[in-house]
């Protein structure tokens, strides 16, 4: 029986990272409706902070935290500056958006090469990561690993802080009237374009943090973002196109199903059986989890 | 909601289009073929002062990593027999492509250096499946190949000759190991899920049949998947003694890290890997292996004086933190393995060097190395080592003679049926 407990919590941490990485995806795809083919590298930026604050900092654990806010800044000026540059010319032409961020994708992948190297680097994990919490001891024990722990209350921590932005700030009412009127919110007085930088950069600097994140758990290298990017894509869309809470059902649901299938069978099938789900769950509901009824956020 | 309705088409419509231009692409790349001119030998271009060899690896993509070596430890070869004096009087002139990661880009590279600029052998290659797709291109026009990379056997193609291990010399000796040094008897089979260790584990489960061990489990991830909690929680669940680990690189990083947080070591359960060299060890985080097993022909740690020069002077060349692997070893014995058979032919025409193979040695930095001329594969020593925490590979188990080469494992009776 603990078998099926401790998978899914296993499902819940694989859901924490898809979370982390669908957070960011569902401000500028959701909300903005860009479809950022770059959003991958951005993640692969945060995790490169990880690994550059290393050679200074030797302690990983300090090392780790002092990545979070410089990831999230460093993702979130390369979305500013990918903003400015290109998507906002680009906002009526959602097909060249595709192609122009799929360009800058492969050109982020190429000056990673050039800059770190071919080869996957990795990064030290710091001790107080490693190991396990037991929640259930004895013959047939509940284990839970601290890395995975960490990373679900990042996952945790970020779904606060977005939705307490986009209810409570004033940054977060701009952002909402933007997405629900775009005229009406010009002629009140706010300035869209800068609305919209600031909401590519929140959406880019989650990325970042979410890259901090997967070097817990796996390589740094290149083309690190491209292998997940498509499963922050299918949370958002199961989850419902611009809906927060739904992202959170959706990232979860789809790790427990993975992790639960993925022990009784094998991965293949396990991965199939996930997709089934997700195209049969579409039929039946084309808008995710989540209507969009209104334009609302959160 | 029409909005939305909107953007769904125009998705839609942008993958359409994104699938139509790569098709174009892939046929694009299939027009430049000329059609097959039948099997016969090579011209090989012996007009100028020199001799002209084809070095085709991967230098762009995601095999870049690996195949980047095996050019490097190519060229320092050359450069060698350059400054000794090069063939038949004659000095090298290696022609280097970038097969891309790509396959049918291999095929055409490979057709491009024998047909316009007439080599006299090829060198290169690393993933099976780019072996596959140039195979018939050199059976067609009656080049040569060798190949420099430990593969899955049930291959022999007279247009090639194989320099790394086959199944009985890597994954046989390994399995043997196990078996009689650690006592192992359950297995836990973990692979990417391609041919290499598809292949390689319907051998494994035909051996352990017939040696009485039990497989508790057998688990493939996608290429490149990175999400290995539940495989980990399997492993340790199922209680065996050893895991046999043909997971091909990224994975290796979050399959370890998996491993290691639920708490197994290599004394619980140690996992013998057959895809992690010296090159492997670095990007993975040698804390994370520490204890744990591989089994090649080679390592930079190997005893003797052919490994000592060899180690010193790729260093010399490249710098000083670079490691050497099996697949470079291979790769460098290949390009004097061809020098050699030239030499004895007196002649640089393909079926003149073939007839001269068998029985040509090397000193290799892997101990001395023999052609068979039947399979054109070599005689090999195999190899099991240890990881240290420094990264370093130690050798705790050698087979002491070189292992003679069956790619078809006819002399194995268990083997009957897999081929």
């Amino acid at each position: 029986m603990t078998v099926y407990l401790s998978q899914s919590f296993t499902g819940i941490s694989i859901g924490a990272v898809l979370l982390l990485i669908a957070l960011g995806l569902s401000l500028t795809f959701g909300q903005m409706g860009v479809i950022n083919m770059a959003h991958g590298e951005f993640i692969m930026a945060g995790a490169y902070t990880v690994y550059m604050l290393q050679g200074p900092i030797s302690d990983a654990g300090v090392s780790l935290l002092l990545a979070l806010p410089v990831a999230f800044l460093v993702a979130g000026a390369m979305g500013a500056l990918l903003e400015w540059l290109l998507i906002r010319r680009l906002y009526a032409r959602p097909l060249d958006t595709l192609l122009v961020t799929w360009g800058v994708s492969l050109m982020l992948q190429q000056l990673a090469r050039d800059v770190f190297g071919a080869p996957n680097v990795h990064t030290s994990s710091p001790d107080w990561l490693s190991g396990r919490l037991t929640l259930i001891g004895g013959e047939d024990p509940l284990t839970l690993a601290y890395s995975r722990l960490f990373i679900l209350g990042l996952a945790v921590a970020a779904v606060a802080a977005l939705t307490l932005t986009l209810r409570r700030t004033p940054l977060g009412r701009r952002m909402r009237a933007v997405v629900q009127h775009r005229d009406l919110a010009e002629a009140s007085g706010i300035a869209t374009g800068r609305v919209d930088r600031l909401t590519f950069f929140l959406g880019s600097g989650l990325a970042g943090l979410a890259g901090v994140a997967l070097t817990l758990v796996g390589p740094i290298g290149p083309t690190m973002g491209t292998n997940i990017i498509i499963d922050a894509f299918l949370v958002i869309v199961v989850g419902g196109i611009g809906r927060l809470r739904g992202a959170v059902v959706a990232a979860f649901a789809l790790g427990v199903l993975q992790a639960v299938m993925e022990y009784s069978t094998t991965v293949s099938v396990a991965r199939v059986t996930v997709l089934i789900a997700i195209v049969a769950f579409l039929q039946w509901r084309p808008q995710g989890i989540h209507t969009l009824r209104t334009r609302s956020l959160a | 909601m029409p909005r939305i309705r909107g953007q769904r088409h125009r998705l839609f419509a942008a993958a359409v289009t994104a699938l139509t231009v790569m098709s174009l692409a892939a046929c694009g790349a299939r027009t430049g073929e000329e059609p097959a001119s039948g099997s016969q030998a090579a011209e090989v271009d012996t007009s100028g002062d020199t001799i002209k060899v084809g070095l085709l690896n991967s230098l762009s993509g995601t095999m870049a990593i690996s195949e980047v070596t095996v050019r490097d430890a190519l060229l320092l070869a050359i450069e060698e027999i350059n400054a000794d004096g090069g063939v038949l009087g004659r000095q090298i002139e290696p022609i280097s492509e970038d097969g891309a990661s790509d396959w049918p880009t291999f095929a055409e590279k490979s057709e491009k250096l024998i047909q316009q600029d007439g080599v006299a052998a090829v060198f290169g290659c690393w993933t099976s499946a780019s072996r596959k797709a140039v195979l018939p291109v050199f059976e067609q026009n009656g080049s040569l190949l060798f190949y420099p990379v430990q593969y899955e056997g049930l291959e022999q193609s007279p247009n090639i000759f194989y320099t790394g291990a086959t199944t009985n010399q890597q994954i046989i000796p390994a399995l043997d190991y196990l078996r009689e040094e650690e006592d192992v008897e359950s297995l836990y089979l973990v692979g990417s899920d391609y041919v290499f260790p598809r292949t390689a584990n319907r051998i494994i489960t035909a051996y352990a049949e017939e040696h009485g061990i039990e497989i508790v489990g057998e688990d493939y991830a996608p290429l490149g998947s990175t999400e290995f909690a539940t495989i980990a929680t399997k492993v340790e669940d199922s209680g065996a003694d050893a895991v046999f680990n043909t997971l091909n690189g990224d994975s290796n990083v979050s399959f370890f890290r998996e491993y290691a947080a639920t708490g197994l070591t290599a004394e619980t359960m140690p996992v013998l890997s057959v895809s992690i060299a010296e090159e492997e060890v670095a990007g993975i985080g040698a804390e994370y292996l520490a204890g744990q097993l591989t089994a090649w022909n080679y390592y930079q740690t190997t005893e003797g004086a052919a490994n000592e020069s060899f180690v010193q002077a790729f260093q010399d060349r490249y710098g000083e933190d670079r490691p050497t692997s099996d697949p470079m070893e291979a790769a460098y014995t290949s390009v004097y393995l061809w020098a050699a058979m030239v030499e004895e032919a007196g002649s640089f025409e393909v079926e003149d060097v073939r007839a001269a193979a068998d029985g040509i040695t090397f000193d290799a930095p892997e101990g001395t190395v023999t052609v068979d001329g039947d399979t054109q594969h070599l005689f090999k020593t195999s190899r099991i080592g240890r990881i240290g925490a420094d990264g370093a590979i130690t050798e705790v188990w050698s087979s002491g003679e070189p292992i003679r080469p069956d790619p078809y494992l006819e002399t194995y009776p268990w083997a009957e049926g897999l081929s």
